[in-house]
């Protein structure tokens, strides 16, 4: 808007000033049109981060909430606990547990959504051009409706009395339901279900400008398909991989709705532990210390992908 | 290309990749397509088949919580999608067709940020957050969700708009301000209009977005705030019947239809450019 304006302001003899002027001018301008996003954003979003960061390091109330002293418990009950009867020091094993499960699902999950994803892209990216959009948009369609129906729709797939326990009772390869739902096994299987748009999407974008050249010098030099695969097309569409595994992995660490519903009560991820501190737990400052925990492993994940990203920006320029 | 018949031996082909992306694409769709097949079972049962029939979306239609959460969606969503995409629109003239200035990373990253924490560590500093505020305040209604959506549906909204913006053609502009149009009048009659598209898309996703959201709602909500995706999270913890399933598939059908126009836009957008 304002920069339209500012070329006709340069006249002959002041022109270097009122163009600093008419810079500056449309610098404030920028700044009081971003304004609203970013207290809507500070009020909503960034602020109560802050508030949460100061509620980890106050006492818990006996009631849930919070007593205005300052304790370092809550951070201390993130890895430690105090034994009730000799006041010893330990792990809190609990805690440590449901971290390792985190990890540990996030990692399967990406794995297995890398696993299936990159044969469908790499599917997706050879059909002809036309034919590209609607198939993206089939991979699309799924990440855009609500996360909570597709993780029923799992649940009612694998549920004792669900789908498949029913058919393969019917068909007498069992004769008792298999116990699907409620185990690992039902959250990772949620989680690449529902993240697997994620993986896709990046996949595809690199394998688009996929250089088949080289994948032809490679056959032409006697490469087996495989040989093609691993030397030459993994290694091109290396930043997509790191992309879309990064993109899966970060919202499976944070992952809530999928293993409340999929999990069980027992089977909790970090997400769950969370919300444990604010509901029955009424441990506010754990709460709020774990909380900050994920979400330093998650920044340092992304800062990786951001530090990859820009890297493969330069090479693809360079 | 290297496809043509001549060439018996295709090199983009890599063996079982075909079959991969199909059971890609079914395990994406069997679960969802099951879903809706039994919401239309004439049983209680969500796995034995028992005929065809509606009565479960009449038991839903006649449901009165059902009813009420999906008002109180469908105004957090309406109000959220409509302050987020003007939030957005503004964020977006401000950021796009300029020199880096000072602080420009900055608004970026505040915009994204929603985008990059997970929403469990924002529901629950947005619980701690409000719960001070209603101790203060004693106001326990829907302004809190409203901002809180608001927050996250920026980002979402931002993209398309500031997508548009850029492929935008500044020539139009320059000959309106050649015209002696002053910069409102540019912005009103030749910006703005050009923009649309972007705008429109921006405010689908975000009401999209919003209308999905289960985590931030569920902790930031107060005593019979419950939207559609929360009563069913807590029903989901009782005996399940069709009706659920009757509910998830009209969502579902809002959702695709709000998606699939989005889409549409979006070709017809980047084609005209």
């Amino acid at each position: 808007m304002t920069d339209t304006a500012a070329p006709s302001q340069q006249s002959s003899t002041s022109g270097a000033d009122a163009g600093v002027a008419a810079r500056k001018k449309d610098v404030r301008n920028r700044w009081l049109l971003a304004s609203p996003a970013l207290t809507v954003i500070f009020f909503a979003a960034l602020g109560p981060l802050l508030i949460m960061l100061v509620y980890s390091f106050l006492q818990k109330g006996s009631y849930g909430g919070i007593v205005w002293s300052f304790s370092l418990d809550g951070w201390f009950n993130v890895f430690l606990k105090r034994d009730i009867f000799d006041d010893t020091l330990g792990f809190a094993d609990g805690h440590l547990s449901i971290f390792w499960r985190s990890l540990k699902l996030s990692f399967g999950t990406t794995v297995f959504a890398l696993l299936l994803g990159f044969p469908t892209a790499y599917y997706i990216a050879t059909r002809p051009a036309n034919l590209r959009p609607v198939f993206l948009f089939l991979i699309t369609i799924p990440f855009w409706t609500n996360l909570l129906i597709r993780t029923f729709a799992i649940m009612e797939v694998i549920r004792n009395e669900g789908v498949v326990n029913t058919l393969l009772m019917s068909l007498g390869v069992i004769s008792s339901p298999i116990q699907m739902l409620f185990t690992d096994f039902a959250i990772m299987l949620g989680m690449v279900y529902v993240y697997l748009p994620l993986m896709v999407l990046p996949l595809y974008a690199s394998m688009e400008r996929l250089d088949f050249r080289l994948v032809e010098a490679g056959y032409d030099l006697y490469a087996t398909r495989l040989g093609v695969l691993r030397r030459i097309i993994v290694p091109m569409v290396k930043p997509g991989i790191i992309a879309g595994s990064i993109l899966v992995f970060v919202p499976s660490l944070g992952a809530y709705v999928t293993p409340r519903v999929l999990g069980g009560g027992k089977n909790m991820m970090l997400g769950n532990l969370i919300e444990l501190q604010f509901g029955q737990g009424r441990n506010w400052p754990l709460g709020a210390a774990l909380s900050i925990t994920l979400l330093v492993i998650v920044m340092v994940a992304l800062l990786f992908y951001v530090r990859n990203a820009s890297k493969s920006g330069v090479k693809s320029h360079g | 290309m290297a496809d043509a018949s001549a060439k018996p031996f295709s090199i983009k082909r890599q063996t079982g990749f075909g079959f991969i992306a199909l059971c890609c694409f079914v395990l994406l769709y069997t679960p969802i397509l099951i879903l809706v097949l039994y919401s239309f079972n004439a049983g209680t049962s969500i796995a034995i088949w028992e005929g065809f029939s509606w009565r479960w979306y009449e038991a839903a239609w006649q449901n009165e919580r059902v009813v009420d959460a999906s008002i109180t969606s469908l105004k957090i969503a309406a109000s959220a999608a409509f302050l987020a995409t003007v939030c957005a629109t503004l964020a977006a003239l401000a950021t796009t067709r300029t020199e880096p200035y000072r602080g420009i990373t900055a608004i970026y990253a505040a915009i994204n940020q929603p985008l990059m924490v997970p929403e469990i560590v924002t529901a629950v500093a947005l619980l701690i957050f409000f719960a001070m505020i209603k101790v203060y305040t004693g106001y326990q209604g829907l302004a809190y969700l409203i901002i809180a959506h608001t927050a996250f549906c920026i980002p979402f909204a931002y993209l398309p708009i500031r997508a548009r913006l850029e492929n935008m053609d500044l020539s139009l502009e320059r000959a309106a301000a050649d015209l002696y149009a002053n910069p409102w009048q540019t912005f009103r009659h030749v910006t703005l209009p050009l923009m649309a598209p972007g705008i429109l898309a921006g405010a689908m996703l975000a009401f999209v977005i919003s209308l999905d959201d289960v985590v931030i709602t569920e902790f930031v909500k107060s005593g019979g705030q419950d939207t559609l995706p929360t009563y069913m999270l807590g029903q989901l913890r009782r005996v399940i019947t069709p009706e659920i399933n009757a509910i998830s598939t009209v969502f579902l059908a809002i959702s695709v239809a709000v998606v699939t126009v989005f889409f549409l836009l979006n070709r017809k957008g980047s084609s005209s450019s």
